[in-house]
């Protein structure tokens, strides 16, 4: 190996590039930005603030923090919902107003109070919420007038009450506890934001009424084709605001005993602006109250930070321009490119020397050497199938396959001209195998392993294994289960053949190179999923060996086959049977002879094998080029090849012209014929074997002939 | 502009149903108020529309763009603050132009960059703008609130300007609604004002540079904000700062709307304007005269400004195909 390639392979194999792109895909990366800025926050003012941390000065902010919070909720549900509520300030105002008046001047309880507080937050609320969800007036506009409405009603009515609450001399204790006592430790406000946070939070992740805003905001159109009420739903979210900033309202009437002109003002530009720091997206759908919180604390801390550091007028209304601006720009650009930038990283190739192989080429003479036998094969179900991965047949010589569309088809025997859709799984089968019970076992790509049953009743075994520690990407679940086979005990065998790309994108996985497969097992008796090996090269095929003490399992990108042992001295342990073949294995099934057969789904390349030595040039070229002038596996020709016990080639066939069977997924001996199916084909073909034994069927050698 | 008949004739009806109420406004107020019909009052009613129409004709076209600039009275307030502080600080009276004119510039390229380029919407970037000037010219570049016009200075002569015992702003403000209607009517950008404003997507296949001109909307919204700036100094020898978090914006808006121009963008122009103009200045005054708390006056306004967003709702309901996701 020469310097420059092993310092590649140090390079792409030891760095996880591959990490960035997983973390990427993450929903939670969302919060890191709001996060972090949280924490720079605090640590800014932390440190030049002094006695910023005391806990005299924190129960101050933290009261004031606890108001905000509680409006900064109600804006991040509107937002949510895909509106904006510039009210809110106009509403905690009147509110206050609402709850001075009625416990000053008119000297009611406090209850009584908050009881007023409410209903002025819900009416206006209401309003909003009619205007904007039932008239479908723009949201911005509607609420910049109706706060302009408040405001203006709000100016006047303390003007006019202004020395009337100066006067009163009404009291109460529950009034300065909920002003100016604690709780455990925390304010009644804090309380108060941190319940209602709470209730938010589940109700927008785990209740109906939560989805629906939620569903909304993502897109009004779907959802309302949905059968969503999506103009209640919107109305509901404005009236949900509205009652926020009026507990926020109460609680500020409560702390400072009166209102004031300056009660609220700027309110709703700082609540805006800490919901979009957050990270709660503009125009809907994406956010959390979290996400709202750490917006709120964020604003709160730096406004207030810099009116103690004694910055004069302006400031405030500055950082906050800055920081809406900014947030907004982030926000917008990072929603639009996030999946470019995705694009771009996720795919992360490893370096790979592939070794030497024998030439496959007609007239090589090396066993590999592959003849034009597959094109004799007769065709069936010509033009009327889409991707019949595997094939299989049943004890009354019935044919089965997958397709594209999700659908097990069965051709009638006994000259297939007749078909009809067995069963509907979805996904896309792809590996079959007979149980015992004639139970038809799936592998479905991207969703799992299935059972169809003779009377076509679908059931699924398994979708996921157990979770690696140390994995981000989800490898619990199962993302391309390829094939499967069933052991003489009922435990099927099957592999999964990567963790990084869903089974449609099995040709990035191809040009990443990185060893992700497994080989699972499932055990019908306690309906577990185990996982054996791991950090395989794209595992395909699985195929029990004759005597049901070993299997075999093909490993594509390697152009490997690999012999797991199930019982016996090696139990536990795979062995590289077969290495170096010239074409990419895919499925594996028994011959009659005691041999094995294994399709070749396409045929390795001096370039493409030049390629996996250049991982560089490989992630350049899935950065810079599209996607259909990428250098792929040559998928264009495969072949059968017939393998014996000991990994040794007995044969090898194709089709040179390309025409009938080019790529070969997979081949069922049945009767002295050979069924092929291919992941790309539009037919399965019917190949008869010179020599072979003309009573043999798969389901009659594994499970004994018919009860 | 409009693709079929009927909603030209009623948006047609719009404008003349706000033009009527205004005529109606005014015979009544000429009967029933005294002092209002006489030409010292008229002069006023029009002087004290000249600002916020000039102010109007910058958001007409912006709105019509299917933009809105909330920036506006934050650079127009803003801008010229800081323009008599640098020169009652000594400042040569050339460079502190120039100062203030790239500052305006800044501004504007900033709010048509961030629409245009970085895809934000207008409502937002004009909103943290406005901010934005606000606190940066208070904080850091003057003293205090009110800003005087330096004694003798061109400004403060500006404002004693008269032809024909009328003020020189309704004369400004009278050659940029001349201008504003020949760019809106007979310029090819101007065209394209209404073209992107009516279908952006469309407007942007067929190869009119949208992005651009968007940009040059609101530079043209921030320029106008500094001469309507530079007139409400001249008149008042002062700028007050504290004009920003008054009503004024939304009365620009107002102008704008109850005239006919819909939100939705590519409909109306230089005479919807007018007609707002009009029927404002006409209530501001009566209200005036009636003495109607300026308090009061403003719930009276936000109550109309509800009233026309509503009929425009209905008028020009939101196009759900050329909607976009986040227009809000």
């Amino acid at each position: 190996m020469s310097f420059r390639e092993r310092l590649q392979s140090w390079r792409y194999n030891l760095v996880p590039d591959h990490l960035v792109g997983e973390i990427l895909s993450k929903r939670w990366t969302d919060n890191a930005i709001p996060f972090l800025a949280l924490v720079a926050t605090l640590g800014v003012f932390g440190s030049i603030i002094p006695g910023f941390f005391k806990p005299m000065s924190l129960q101050e902010s933290t009261r004031q923090l606890g108001e905000f919070s509680l409006v900064v909720t109600g804006m991040t549900v509107v937002m949510l919902g895909g509106g904006i509520d510039l009210s809110v300030g106009s509403i905690f105002a009147l509110s206050c107003f609402s709850a001075v008046f009625v416990f000053f001047i008119l000297e009611q309880s406090v209850w009584l109070a908050l009881a007023a507080s409410i209903a002025t937050g819900l009416l206006f609320g209401a309003i909003n919420g009619y205007l904007i969800g039932y008239f479908r007036l723009r949201a911005f506009l509607t609420t910049l007038v109706t706060f302009i409405f408040g405001r203006a009603l709000f100016d006047i009515l303390v003007t006019t009450y202004a020395a009337d609450v100066q006067l009163s001399d009404a009291t109460s204790d529950v009034l300065d506890f909920i002003g100016d006592d604690t709780f455990w430790g925390l304010s009644v406000a804090v309380w108060a934001a941190i319940i209602l946070a709470i209730i938010t939070h589940v109700a927008l992740t785990r209740s109906r009424p939560g989805w629906h805003v939620q569903a909304v905001g993502g897109s009004r159109r779907s959802a309302h084709n949905a059968g969503i009420r999506v103009r209640r739903t919107v109305f509901m979210t404005y009236v949900f605001s509205g009652f926020c900033a009026s507990l926020g309202g109460f609680l500020i009437a409560c702390r400072l005993s009166g209102a004031g002109p300056g009660t609220g003002l700027n309110l709703e530009v700082m609540a805006l602006t800490a919901a979009v720091v957050g990270g709660v997206s503009l125009g809907g759908g994406r956010g959390s109250v979290i996400k709202g919180l750490m917006g709120a604390i964020i604003v709160l801390t730096m406004t207030n930070g810099l009116i103690r550091l004694g910055y004069g007028t302006g400031t405030n209304q500055m950082v906050l321009g800055i920081m809406l601006a900014v947030a907004v720009t982030i926000d917008i650009r990072w929603l639009k490119n996030r999946h470019k930038v995705l694009d771009e990283v996720y795919v992360a190739p490893v370096y790979l020397k592939m070794g030497a192989t024998q030439s496959a080429a007609p007239g090589s003479g090396t066993p590999y050497e592959l003849d034009n036998r597959l094109s004799e094969a007769d065709h069936i179900g010509l033009g009327e199938l889409e991707g019949p991965e595997d094939v299989i047949l049943d004890r009354d010589d019935h044919l089965y396959c997958g397709t594209r569309h999700g659908e097990i088809v069965r051709f009638f025997a006994p000259d297939y001209k007749r078909s009809e859709v067995f069963a509907h799984i979805g996904g896309f089968p792809l590996g079959l195998a007979f149980d015992k019970t004639g139970d038809l076992i799936s592998c479905v790509g991207a969703m799992g392993l299935y059972s169809v049953s003779p009377q076509r009743e679908v059931k699924r075994l398994s979708a996921e294994t157990s979770r690696s520690w140390t994995s981000i990407v989800d490898d619990a679940r199962l993302r391309d289960p390829n094939d499967c086979d069933i052991a003489p005990d009922g435990r099927i065998y099957f592999t999964d053949s990567t963790k990084r790309y869903d089974a449609h994108d099995w040709a990035l996985d191809s040009i990443e190179n990185r060893a992700t497969g497994r080989l699972l097992v499932y055990d019908p008796r306690d309906g577990s999923t185990r996982t054996l090996l791991d950090g395989y090269r794209y595992t395909n095929g699985v195929c029990m060996a004759h005597d049901g003490k070993s299997l075999f399992f093909a490993e594509s990108w390697a152009c490997r086959v690999h012999r797991y042992w199930l019982e016996g001295p090696k139990a536990g342990v795979a062995e590289c049977v077969i290495r170096d073949m010239p074409g990419y294995p895919d499925n594996i099934n028994r011959a009659s002879d005691g041999n094995y057969w294994m399709a070749w789904l396409g045929m390795r390349t001096p370039s493409f094998d030049l390629s996996l030595r250049h991982p560089d040039m490989r992630k350049r070229m899935t950065r810079r080029l599209p996607q259909d002038e990428w250098l792929f596996p040559n998928i264009n020709t495969g072949g059968v090849v017939k393998f014996n016990e000991k990994g040794g080639i007995v044969e090898a066939m194709g089709d040179l012209s390309g025409a009938a069977h080019p790529m070969v997924t997979s081949m069922r001996e049945h009767k002295g014929f050979l069924f092929v199916g291919g992941i790309l084909n539009n037919r399965i073909g019917r190949y008869r074997i010179a020599g072979a034994d003309p009573n043999w069927t798969s389901p009659a050698s594994n499970w004994g002939a018919k009860a | 502009m409009n693709a079929t008949g009927w909603l030209n004739w009623r948006s047609l009806n719009q404008e003349g149903i706000v033009f009527a109420i205004a005529v109606v406004l005014f015979i009544a107020a000429a009967i029933g108020l005294p002092g209002f019909i006489n030409s010292n009052n008229l002069v006023a009613i029009v002087r004290s529309v000249s600002v916020l129409g000039i102010l109007a004709l910058g958001m007409a076209v912006v709105i019509i763009g299917r933009g809105i600039d909330l920036s506006a009275v934050a650079i127009m307030a803003m801008s010229v603050a800081w323009y008599l502080q640098l020169l009652n600080s000594g400042t040569s009276d050339g460079l502190a132009f120039a100062y203030v004119l790239a500052g305006v510039l800044a501004i504007g390229l900033l709010n048509g960059i961030l629409v245009a380029y970085a895809e934000v919407p207008a409502i937002f970037v004009t909103l943290a703008t406005a901010s934005f000037v606000f606190g940066y010219v208070r904080s850091q570049l003057i003293t205090q609130d009110a800003v005087p016009v330096p004694p003798g200075h061109w400004v403060e002569l500006l404002g004693g300007l008269r032809f024909l015992d009328i003020p020189v702003e309704v004369f400004v403000f009278a050659g940029l609604a001349f201008a504003f209607f020949l760019f809106l009517r007979y310029t090819k950008w101007g065209r394209y004002v209404y073209f992107a404003g009516d279908n952006p997507v469309a407007a942007r296949n067929i190869g009119i540079p949208v992005r651009p001109m968007l940009v040059l909307r609101y530079v043209l919204s921030a320029l106008v904000s500094l001469v309507a700036g530079l007139l409400t100094a001249a008149s008042l020898h002062s700028i007050n700062t504290r004009i920003v978090n008054s009503t004024l914006l939304y009365d620009i808006v107002l102008v704008a709307v109850i005239g006919g121009i819909g939100l939705s963008g590519g409909r109306g122009g230089v005479r919807n304007v007018l007609v707002g103009a009009a029927l404002i200045g006409i209530l501001l005054n009566a209200m005036t005269i009636i003495d109607i708390p300026l308090l009061y006056q403003n719930l009276i306004k936000a109550a109309i400004l509800l009233a026309a967003i509503i009929v425009d709702g209905f008028i020009n309901p939101r196009d759900e195909q050329t909607a976009q996701q986040g227009d809000i």
